[in-house]
Formats: C-alpha cells, structure tokens, sequence
C-alpha cells in the first residue's frame, strides 16, 4: 500500500472527491495555481480546471461565506482557510450561517462545506500561527469538527467530511504534516513514512466521523487526546512507564462518548491533553462528561493538560507546549492520588 | 498655511431631528426620461454618471418617459399595483396582529413596496433571491402564499420553520427566496457564492442579493463586492437605501460622501441609482441588470433611493430620532400612488376600481388571516412540538442530542 505524508493523503482525499463527485470545487488563498502554501492542493487545479480549484481573494468571511452560498445551490465546496489563526473573519459566517442554514430553513438549503484549516503549534509559529481553536467550533450547534493524527485518518475522515450532508470544521495539525511529533522537540523528527499509519489506499474510503480509535491498550489510566497529543500522550506513557489508554479522538463534536466511558469505567482514572488553552477549553467538555457519566468508577480527579490561559509564545514555545514531561506528570498525579 | 490646532471628531448629523421641519433640499433629483439607458455590455468606466444620478420613468403627470420606459405591459403594471398594495395591506393586519398579541414581533415594508415587488417582476423562475427581512415583496409578487407567510409569523402548527425561526424570517426555496438571517450582510457574499455555482455548473439561473443601506457598512457588503467582481459572478446586488437603519440616518454608514451605488465603480462593477418610489424605473433597471447576469456579462450594483415610512419594526418608535411628518416631506411619493396615477392616465384604472381593488384585496388577506390563526398563533391554538425543536440540527440526530431530546421528555 502507499505510504503518504498528511499533507498527500489530505491531497488525495480532494482528488479522489473531486473525481468521484463533480460538485465538489476546492478554493481559498493561494490554492489555485501554486497549490496551497503548505501543498495540500497541489496539482488539483491543473487536472481539474480554474472552475474547480481556484485562488480566492483574502477575505475569510468572503471565503467562508460564498461557499455557503454554493453549498445553498447544491455544489460541496471544500474551502481553506490558511490558518486556523485566521478563520476569526469568518466566524459569523460559520456560526450564524453554515450552523443554522439547516435547522432554520427547516431543511430547505443545507450547508454541506467543509472548511480546511491548519492548526495548532510546536512549530515557532507565534501568536498567529498556532492556535487551537477547537473549542470555538465545539460550542455550536450544528457543526462538526475533525482533528485528525495521522495520514490514513486524514484522508478517510475528509472524504466522510467532503461526503457527509452538514458542515464540517476539518483542523489540520500542521505539526504532524510531515511526520508524527511527539513533543520530544530535541530529538530528529522522523517521517511518516516509518509509521504505520502512513499507510494509505490511493481510491475512496472513508472513516467514519464521531467515532473514536483506541491508540494504545492500557488498563491504568485513560488518556483523551486528538491531533498532535495523540503522540505525546503516547510517549508520555511509554516515559513514565504508565499502562495508559490513548483514546485518539478524531471527531471532537459528535463526540464518541462510548468508547470515553467504557474506557474510564475500565481505568478508573482520566487525563486529557491539548494544546489549547484551559479555561473553558474542550477539556472542560470531555471532563464534566466523564465526571457525570463515570462519577463511581473514578477513584481519582480528572486532570487536564492544556496550554496556558496565554496567547501562544515565540521564544517560550517549549513552555508552553503541553508535552510529554507536563502529561507524564499528569500520570503520575492521577496514579498516586 | 494655516497652524494646526488640536484635532477634532466629525461625526455625521441629519439635517432635521424631532420638532424641526422636514426638509429633503439637499436631495437632488433628477427629472424623469433624463438619465441615458446604456447598453447591457458597458464598461462600468463607461457610466459613472449613472451611480451619482437618479434613474427615474414616472414625471409628475404620471406619463412614463425616457430611455428606461416601456418594460412592462399594462396587465404587468396591473399585477404590479396589486402586488404593492396587497404586501401593504398584509403589512397592515400583521402590525396589527403583533399590537394583539397574536405574534411577538413584525416590521412593515411602507413606502418601499415597489423595489421587492418590481424587481420580482424582472426574474425568472429558478434564480435565487437572497433577501433581507425587508422584501416580502418577493413573495407576494412570486406568488408565494399569504396563509404560509403568516402560519410562519404566528409560529402556529403549520408553520413550515416549525416555530424555529422569529417572525418574518421566512425561507421559500420553491420560490426562490432564501432562508432570512437575522445576522446582517451575511447573504449579501452568500448571494454572490450562489451565482458562482450557477457559472461553475454552465447554468441559466441567476442570483439577486439585496442589503439596506446601513448594512453596507458589513464587512460582508465588501467581501460580496470583491468576489463578484473577480469571479464576474452573474448576480444583481441590490442596496435598498431608506435613508434610515433603525435610529442612524444613511450618512452615518455613507462616509460623507458620494453614493452607495458609486461603491460598486471602485470594483469594476456597473453601478445605477433608481428612484425606489418609480416602480416603472425599479423594473426597468431590474431587467437590465438581469439580463447582463444572464449574458454573462458580470454583476450590477443597483442602490434604490426610497423613504422608510413605518417604524423599523414593532419594537421602534420613529418619533424619537426624525420629525414625525418626514415621510410627507420625501421627494419621491408613494409607490402605490404615482403607479395607480400612471395607469390611470393610460386609460386602463380608475379611482373607482382603486377602490374597489383595496376592498377586495383585505377580504382576501383577512380570508388568509382567518385561515392561518386557525392553526394557531404564537400564544394560543396549535402550535409546533417540542420534538421539532431538536430536529434539523443535523441531517441525523446525534447521539447527544438524542439524550437531550429524551430529557426533555419528548
């Protein structure tokens, strides 16, 4: 089977989408000719036309909101925003619009656009190059939203996303573009082409969205994380010698919540990861429905590790970033109490 | 050189607020039959004039003259009257509805009747309008049914938004209409989308955005303009200027200068200015604009120089911010009057059947009032379930709003 970068996988999922389904038209800034600052169109516009992939102007709303508009005609646009730092021009249009077009039509004009966007940091991408903006998306109703780890699951939970009738935050991790990052920032970083999960099928497939994967059997504690924690929490646990359970997430909302409460009710024990800041973070979401649904089979307090309530750094990258000491830490917090 | 002194704030007042004299003197308008009506193709350079004037076909005698007469039939400027006066007749029982609690809230379309009811006129159907809350117009000139308009505004059994939607913020996809936001100048981008997949799919259909002057201000009015004009969207953006948003009179979103229409020469885009009140010159330029979406030859910018005559909404009270005899002191009429004034004077209407028509147009709307309360209004008879509350939020319920809905006990 081939072996894909993130980046291709998420490539060939629009490729193969667009070949599938002639509805499908791929745009935002710098898609078109040049194929995407970080290459994750590269190619499309010149096998499938200026009509189906082309450069947008910079405008997110703009973006965002003509995309609604085509959705409303019946096409499926797959739009980018080029960092998720930047989708705030679009909010309204996500919030206010795509949610809704559904429920407050009564199902006359639905809004099936997924909207691309890179995410998270651990790159020195700063203030604007590296937020999480998860939990902005998982207070909404009416959306979903998608962080996927790895190449296979990207390209198998776009295609769902490009397929599927509703509106679809699709959050790209760009730390895990090029290969898997543990946090382990003074170690080489190795490609995705070592990994397993690299594996990808060239034609369609899906995954299925609002379902969770079990990426490490464990019987000591469960781990919730999606995206770049996914690596860390797993090496967290392989540092500190702790038979944790990582649960990758994937889908953030809907969320599986079955798979969360057989594992904490096996566990008895809970630590959730990411990158985004605390305070009314998506953490708080996963812990108070942990709380309420294991509340007797938890024999210690859930503990979140999470960036801190400040804007993302520069210089202080390595402080801030949550990785694998602060999540070890976290294991060992929950094992002794 | 004059020494610079300390700086101050320009903030932009109307000319008259409560207790002065109306006074629209500083409004020019231009005579009718005067401004020239150009060809489809023009180059948007070609006619800037055109965004600083006023097109206007009705003269004070109610004659049709100029360039941009002769659009429309007389049994299509018959139809035209009816429209206008059965959008301000529901107009009418509506306000009176919400004032009997029959519904929480309603805004009236007075004195603008003509720009949503005109430019109906002008579309075909398969295109796509993507209004505001102030174009029922829309619906009633495309044949829309008052009954499913009201069962809509009492939140009653048969509402089709199932009780979800406030008053007025209709959807009518049938009808090419779409769903109403309450979040302002989102469909105006969304609009320009929507004529885009038309192009990407080599369709026919064309789209119709509309905005009222105040919400030119969003920034979505900028993002509608710059991709409409990059990807020469088929689509007519229509800026229905009132003069008024809310309490805030025009020159407040305006800039001080220029017009709305002349925003459109920034981007390349054709820009006309019509007099709102002239449903002849409303359908006219409607027409034309339709008709260089349809020949693919880009977007056109209309601002519609009209008066809000009623209160915002229900919840407004005009007489606190502009003198209360304004809408008598506008230059530009009544639509309803200088139409029912021009049929007359081509020998096809009377004041008599004027009459008549208004008689016959209440029993009509008071027969679909009737009708509609019989399913129920906001606070008494049928109403929709507590169960379609949480449908439609996805296509498939999820597993959490499935739990929601079964707290809820339903």
């Amino acid at each position: 089977m081939p072996r894909m970068t993130m980046i291709e996988a998420i490539r060939s999922a629009m490729d193969v989408s667009m070949a599938r389904d002639d509805n499908v038209v791929v745009f935002g800034e710098d898609v078109g000719y040049f194929g995407g600052v970080f290459r994750c169109t590269a190619g499309l516009q010149q096998k499938y036309g200026n009509s189906r992939c082309f450069d947008a102007p910079i405008n997110e709303s703009g973006i965002v909101g003509a995309a609604i508009g085509m959705a409303a005609y019946g096409l499926r646009p797959c739009v980018e925003v080029q960092f998720a730092d930047y989708v705030y021009p679009a909010y309204d249009q996500i919030v206010s619009e795509a949610a809704r077009l559904r429920y407050r039509s009564n199902g006359q004009f639905t809004c099936p656009l997924v909207v691309r966007m890179p995410t998270g940091g651990g790159i020195f991408g700063g203030q604007t190059h590296s937020q999480s903006p998860e939990a902005l998306f998982t207070h909404v109703s009416g959306l979903k939203v998608v962080v996927p780890s790895n190449p296979y699951d990207a390209k198998g939970l776009l295609i769902a996303a490009i397929e599927d009738p509703d509106p679809v935050i699709f959050l790209e991790p760009k730390r895990l573009y090029n290969g898997p990052f543990d946090g382990h920032h003074d170690r080489p970083v190795t490609a995705w082409s070592k990994h397993p999960l690299s594996e990808t099928p060239d034609g369609h497939y899906t995954v299925p969205l609002g379902k969770a994967e079990i990426r490490r059997e464990g019987s000591a504690v469960t781990l919730l994380a999606y995206g770049t924690m996914v690596y860390v929490a797993q090496a967290a646990a392989d540092d500190a010698g702790i038979d944790a359970e990582v649960i990758d997430l994937r889908t953030l909302l809907p969320l599986d919540l079955d798979t969360i409460v057989a594992s904490v009710t096996k566990t008895g024990r809970c630590v959730i990861v990411h990158e985004a800041t605390l305070t009314s973070g998506f953490g708080a979401e996963l812990a108070a429905l942990v709380q309420q649904h294991c509340f007797y089979n938890l024999e210690a307090p859930i503990v979140r590790v999470t960036g801190w309530d400040t804007p993302y750094p520069h210089a202080q990258e390595w402080d801030y970033f949550p990785g694998p000491k602060r999540v070890g830490e976290a294991l060992i917090q929950v094992m002794e109490a | 050189m004059a020494e610079a002194g300390r700086l101050s704030l320009h903030v932009p007042e109307p000319e008259v607020r409560p207790g002065d004299t109306p006074d629209f003197s500083h409004v020019p308008i231009p005579r009718a039959g005067s401004v020239e009506r150009p060809a489809v193709d023009v180059d948007a350079r070609d006619i800037r004039d055109l965004a600083y004037s006023i097109i206007r076909v009705l003269n004070r005698n109610g004659e049709a003259v100029g360039p941009w007469a002769g659009t429309l039939t007389d049994d299509e400027l018959l139809a035209g009257l009816r429209y206008m006066m059965t959008l301000r007749t529901f107009d009418a029982r509506m306000q009176m509805a919400q004032r009997q609690g029959k519904t929480s809230f309603y805004m009236q379309h007075m004195g603008e009747e003509a720009v949503s009811c005109a430019f109906r006129q002008a579309l075909e159907d398969g295109d796509m309008n993507f209004p505001t809350y102030r174009q029922a117009g829309l619906l009633i000139a495309g044949g829309y049914p008052m009954v499913e308009m009201m069962n809509q505004i009492y939140s009653n059994e048969a509402d089709p938004l199932k009780g979800r939607q406030l008053p007025i913020m209709y959807s009518a996809k049938d009808h090419g209409f779409f769903s109403i936001s309450g979040n302002l100048g989102t469909q105006f981008i969304q609009a320009v989308g929507w004529a885009m997949a038309s192009a990407i799919k080599n369709d026919t259909k064309i789209a119709a955005a509309w905005i009222g002057d105040g919400s030119t201000a969003e920034s979505d009015f900028h993002a509608a303009l710059v991709f409409a004009s990059t990807y020469r969207a088929p689509v007519v953006l229509n800026i229905v200027n009132n003069q008024w948003a809310i309490s805030t009179f025009q020159g407040i979103a305006r800039g001080g200068s220029g017009t709305f229409a002349a925003r459109g020469l920034g981007f390349g885009i054709p820009a006309l200015r019509v007099d709102g009140n002239d449903y002849l010159a409303v359908h006219a330029v409607a027409k034309w604009a339709a008709e260089r979406a349809r020949r693919n030859l880009g977007p056109t910018l209309i601002e519609y120089v009209t008066y809000r005559v009623g209160a915002h909404s229900t919840s407004d009270d005009p007489s606190a911010y502009r003198p209360k005899t304004e809408s008598d002191a506008w230059p530009l009429g009544d639509p309803v009057i200088r139409l029912k004034n021009h049929l007359i004077v081509r020998g096809v209407w009377s004041d008599e059947r004027q009459k008549q028509t208004e008689a016959e147009i209440l029993d009509t709307v008071i027969a679909a009032q009737k009708e509609a309360e019989q399913h129920g209004t906001l606070h008494s008879g049928g109403k929709p379930s507590t169960r379609d509350m949480f449908e439609g939020v996805y296509e498939q319920m999820p597993p959490h709003l499935r739990r929601q809905r079964q707290q809820a006990g339903v």
